[in-house]
């Protein structure tokens, strides 16, 4: 959809490969074909937006609605780009014509006389309340076979994960593969996803944009909703439903990758950790400083079940609930006083020395 | 016209027997006159829009720039929390109070509401929950839990300041504020009409409010309910709300807070409704186009009002079916919402438009409340709305219903009726300044939150990060705030200039319609020196304008009559004795017990049975009162 050039950076829609196969519907075809030569570029406003954009140094959008790289997200775009077109003749048609008015019709200095006093006109008001009526049931009917389409039971292959909402961070547990990871949810591209939602404390809402609309994780209940990643990549997501203090701090990373990678992923998060691994220094110190109340690590003695997973924490790309990269320095950081990262979040500082947070850091890294 | 002046001639030199005003901080406490608790409302709301309106910039300076550390999360929910509910709570309902409070009885032709010392304890119970529900920024934290405080979060647990507690307590305070008004204000309209008003001849925005007292009344009670379960959760150990034990369930919560939540939307917005239809006829110099279907549609946007409160909940996961129900019926909602757009815009057509502020205004709600009905028909429709829900796409769409909307509708009756209010108008040039300003700060302001949360700025975070594409449109955000800003300040010097003024201007400077007009300014404590008597719903105009009126269903006119009537004398003489009722003090105090019982079920429950007795004293001292 390249309808809003503005508020997409043309040069760095992502690019589907070569074998993903769009769905093109007729809308999709009449929308493509009016929309795509894009006339609006001639347009002085559009340019004077994007212009403002590139200022802003619009480089990516990576939460936006307007690059869809699932199915649900790529439906519900096309519903939104109907909305939007009907909206903007409705909206041009009715302050258009207020403005005609307040122009056209303007008391002039000195004129007294009383316009003609019209009290209504039947036939023109049981038109306006068909027109609005006929378009509501048009709406409606989108809507609701939308709805239905998203709502489907998901197939035998769908790839099923447990979502687990926490006060600030994600659990994502794969049952069928044995996995527990934290944070970084890994998906496979063309394979239908099926989530379950379920929250360990307040209501959290599970949100990547660009694959599908938001789902509410809501305690006592196990929400759950499909759709079917369709392009490979890394995307952005993030808790939507206010959850306290570091609800602003609650991210998600989401990896599309083919299954082949997938697979390599799921190797990775079923290995023990290595003999050597469990006997080093580092993990030693994980266990006198308290670290496993809390944390987990595959194959070794540290089995805490409160905070997230940390098990191939070396393969990790991002950390804090996809606050900062996973970086050496970031990782230290974060040991040492994870507050300075993410204000309110509940992991303590346990002061420790720049040594033994430095053991601690290289011991996760090698987790992979 | 000379049966009117004729009929105040004879009032101005009245005999002794009409109750004259009293002067005094005594008589403003002891006040059962309408005229009185509507300002006393309009400034009482005014002072906390100062509030709410300081949490705003206060944010949006947070947010001006991405990963600003000026505030902590913390304090921000605190701040958005309170923002909203004294916006809604504090601001909007109060103003459209006062309205009903100044205009109703004028444009009725009545000489006070039904319940006047109902209508004061109304007013003292509104100021103290209000200030009460202020308090707690002082004992450790405002609540912080959003202004819908969806549980568990709102529970003791998760939220362990006081903060909730006042919120429950002093929002239920408030609930049966407006309750009694609503019952007082719909008894006043069916009972006290004056002779010939029937209800297709009653002023729209007195319909208009009628609709929202009957809203008021059916959709408080559910809250009320919801917040002392939540209370009880809060601080007995109930889990009426709680997913842990048995009995419980959170979504329970939502749908009641909901259920009131939704017809709340029509409580803020029905009245201003009410004025622009109003506002946009008079500086037009033609009749309303449709009446009868603005009046219907806003009856039907009431009843509908009561059956969609769902759709603030499309990403809880109801389930396909409720899903698709409940976004059906959101969407007939913008049919009678259109029909109304549509008849405002129609009454402009071969119209002799006088641009004066009042009517930029009212203009400026229907330009701007159409953009906020077009962003409420993406949200009816469900996946568009799993999309955008909690992102700042929703932050503009109820921004540009409720500031768009509601407060341009207010502001246009502010400059409407305040020449009747306070014997002068607010000066038209600096109106116009006040009304560019606010156009510009407003759109600067929530217009590109369109763009932030198409995005995918989620609401409620107290930072962002950088690189996201949301930083042009956050400064553009904070920018226009301070914008608006500027026309506040420019409109609370205007208010103060104005009443500093001791000039009488004209009691009817806009060739008004109906009868609010026709009373002399300063209006008198009793109104109506002789009750008028209504041949059509623009009485006072066609009583003006006998060379243009056909008196369309006086004697079951269809409107059509080409030859027309002759137009009846509006008042008849004026009355020899006028009786109104006598100030009383006990409506403060009975506001007062009931604000000691709130405090006594915050922190210590023997003193919420002093409040109890105090609240018996007063009924019982009341009830004996001579009337």
């Amino acid at each position: 959809m390249r309808l809003f050039e503005f508020s997409v950076c043309a040069r760095t829609l992502p690019t589907a490969p070569k074998d993903w196969k769009r769905p093109i519907t007729g809308l999709n075809r009449a929308l493509a074909a009016a929309f795509r030569p894009i006339p609006l570029r001639g347009a002085l406003l559009p340019l004077a937006l994007t212009a403002a954009l590139v200022l802003s140094g619009c480089g990516e959008l990576p939460m936006t609605i307007m690059e869809p790289a699932g199915d649900n997200a790529r439906q519900t775009l096309d519903l939104f780009i109907i909305l939007l077109i009907g909206s903007g003749i409705i909206l041009v048609g009715v302050e258009g014509w207020i403005i005609y008015a307040l122009i056209a019709y303007r008391r002039r200095a000195g004129n007294d006389g009383i316009p003609p006093q019209t009290h209504g006109n039947n036939t023109l008001e049981a038109v306006w309340t068909a027109i609005p009526a006929a378009i509501v049931i048009a709406l409606a009917v989108l809507t609701i076979r939308t709805i239905m389409v998203q709502a489907a039971e998901p197939g035998p292959d769908a790839l099923r994960v447990n979502v687990y909402g926490n006060q600030w961070w994600w659990e994502f547990e794969y049952p069928e593969y044995g996995v527990t990871t934290a944070n970084e949810i890994y998906l496979v591209v063309d394979r239908e996803a099926a989530l379950t939602l379920q929250s360990e404390d307040v209501i959290h809402g599970f949100w990547i944009p660009k694959l599908s609309g938001k789902m509410d994780v809501v305690p006592g209940r196990v929400n759950g909703f499909k759709f079917t990643p369709e392009v490979v990549g890394a995307y952005e997501g993030q808790c939507t439903e206010f959850c306290g203090w570091a609800h602003a701090d609650m991210r998600i990373k989401t990896h599309v990758v083919t299954q082949a990678q997938f697979d390599d992923w799921v190797a990775i998060q079923t290995r023990d950790a290595t003999a050597e691994q469990q006997e080093s220094e580092g993990a030693r110190l994980m266990v006198s400083k308290t670290c496993n109340a809390c944390h987990a690590i595959r194959g070794t003695i540290i089995q805490g079940q409160e905070g997230p997973e940390l098990t191939a924490f070396g393969i990790r790309t991002v950390i804090g609930s996809n606050l900062v990269p996973n970086t050496p320095e970031n990782l230290r950081a974060w040991i040492q006083n994870p507050e300075q990262i993410k204000p309110g979040v509940l992991m303590p500082a346990l002061g420790l020395t720049d040594a033994e947070t430095d053991t601690i850091a290289t011991f996760l890294e090698g987790l992979r | 016209m000379a049966v009117l002046t004729g009929a105040h001639a004879g009032a101005a030199h009245a005999d002794h027997a009409l109750p004259t005003e009293e002067y005094g901080l005594w008589a403003w406490i002891t006040t059962v006159d309408h005229k009185r608790i509507a300002k006393l409302y309009l400034f009482t709301a005014m002072f906390f829009s100062l509030i709410g309106g300081g949490l705003a910039l206060a944010m949006r300076t947070q947010l001006a720039v991405p990963e600003n550390d000026l505030m902590d999360g913390g304090t921000f929910n605190q701040f958005f929390t309170m923002h909203g509910l004294i916006m809604i709570f504090l601001v909007i309902m109060p103003i459209n109070a006062a309205f009903f409070n100044f205009v109703i009885p004028l444009q009725i032709g009545a000489r006070d509401v039904a319940f006047p010392r109902l209508n004061a304890l109304s007013y003292w119970i509104f100021l103290f929950g209000g200030l009460m529900f202020n308090v707690s920024w002082f004992t450790g934290g405002a609540a912080d839990a959003g202004w819908f405080a969806y549980p568990p979060l709102s529970d003791d647990q998760y939220s362990a300041s006081n903060g909730m507690n006042y919120y429950l307590v002093g929002l239920g305070i408030l609930g049966t504020s407006s309750i009694m008004a609503g019952v007082n204000f719909i008894v006043t309209i069916l009972n006290m009409r004056a002779p010939g008003m029937t209800f297709t001849r009653l002023p729209i925005f007195t319909w208009m409010s009628l609709v929202t007292q009957f809203l008021l009344v059916f959709a408080l009670p559910p809250l009320t309910v919801a917040f002392i379960l939540l209370l009880f959760d809060r601080t007995v150990g109930t889990t009426f709300f709680q997913a842990t034990e048995p009995g419980g369930d959170p979504i329970l919560w939502q749908h009641m807070f909901w259920f009131f939540g939704h017809p709340e939307v029509y409580i803020l917005i029905l009245p201003a409704m009410g004025m622009i239809s109003d506002v946009i006829p008079v500086f037009a110099r033609k009749p309303v186009f449709g009446y009868t279907a603005i009046v219907f549609s806003g009856i039907s946007i009431g009843f509908l009002g009561f059956t969609v409160w769902a759709h603030h909940m499309f990403a809880v996961g109801m389930g396909p079916i409720a899903n698709s129900v409940f976004a059906a019926l959101t969407m007939l909602i913008a049919i009678p919402t259109g029909v109304k757009v549509l008849n405002w815009s129609a009454t402009l057509w071969k119209a002799s438009i006088q641009i004066t502020t009042p009517m930029l205004f009212a203009v400026g709600f229907v330009a701007m409340f159409t953009i906020g009905g077009l962003s409420g028909m993406m949200h009816a429709t469900v996946p568009v709305d799993q999309q955008h829900t909690d992102t700042y796409f929703i932050v503009a769409h109820f921004h540009y219903v409720l500031f768009g909307g509601s407060v341009m509708g207010i502001l246009a009756g502010i400059y409407y009726w305040w020449p009747k209010m306070f014997s002068r108008p607010l000066s038209e040039r600096l109106g116009k300044w006040h009304f560019w300003l606010t156009m510009i700060g407003f759109n600067l302001t929530f217009g590109p939150m369109h763009v932030s949360g198409n995005d995918g700025m989620p609401r409620r975070v107290y930072t962002y990060p950088a690189d996201f594409g949301w930083e042009l449109w956050n400064m553009l955000s904070t920018i226009g705030a301070f914008v608006t800003l500027l026309s506040a300040v420019l409109f609370a010097y205007m208010i103060f200039k104005n009443l500093a003024s001791k000039e009488v201007g004209d009691p009817d400077p806009w060739d008004g319609h109906t009868l609010e007009w026709s009373i002399p300014t300063p209006v008198p404590v009793y109104n109506f020196a002789a009750l008028p008597r209504v041949f059509s719903n623009r009485p006072f105009w066609d009583a003006k304008h006998p060379e243009a009126t056909e008196i369309h269903d006086a004697g079951g006119g269809n409107g059509h009559s080409t030859a027309p009537l002759q137009m009846p004398p509006l008042f008849g003489p004026p009355d020899e004795h006028i009786h109104m009722p006598p100030p009383s003090y006990w409506p403060i105090i009975l506001a007062g017990g009931l604000t000691l019982f709130g405090f006594g079920i915050i922190y210590f429950l023997p003193l919420a049975a002093v409040g109890v007795l105090v609240m018996i004293g007063s009924i019982f001292a009341w009830a004996k009162e001579p009337v």
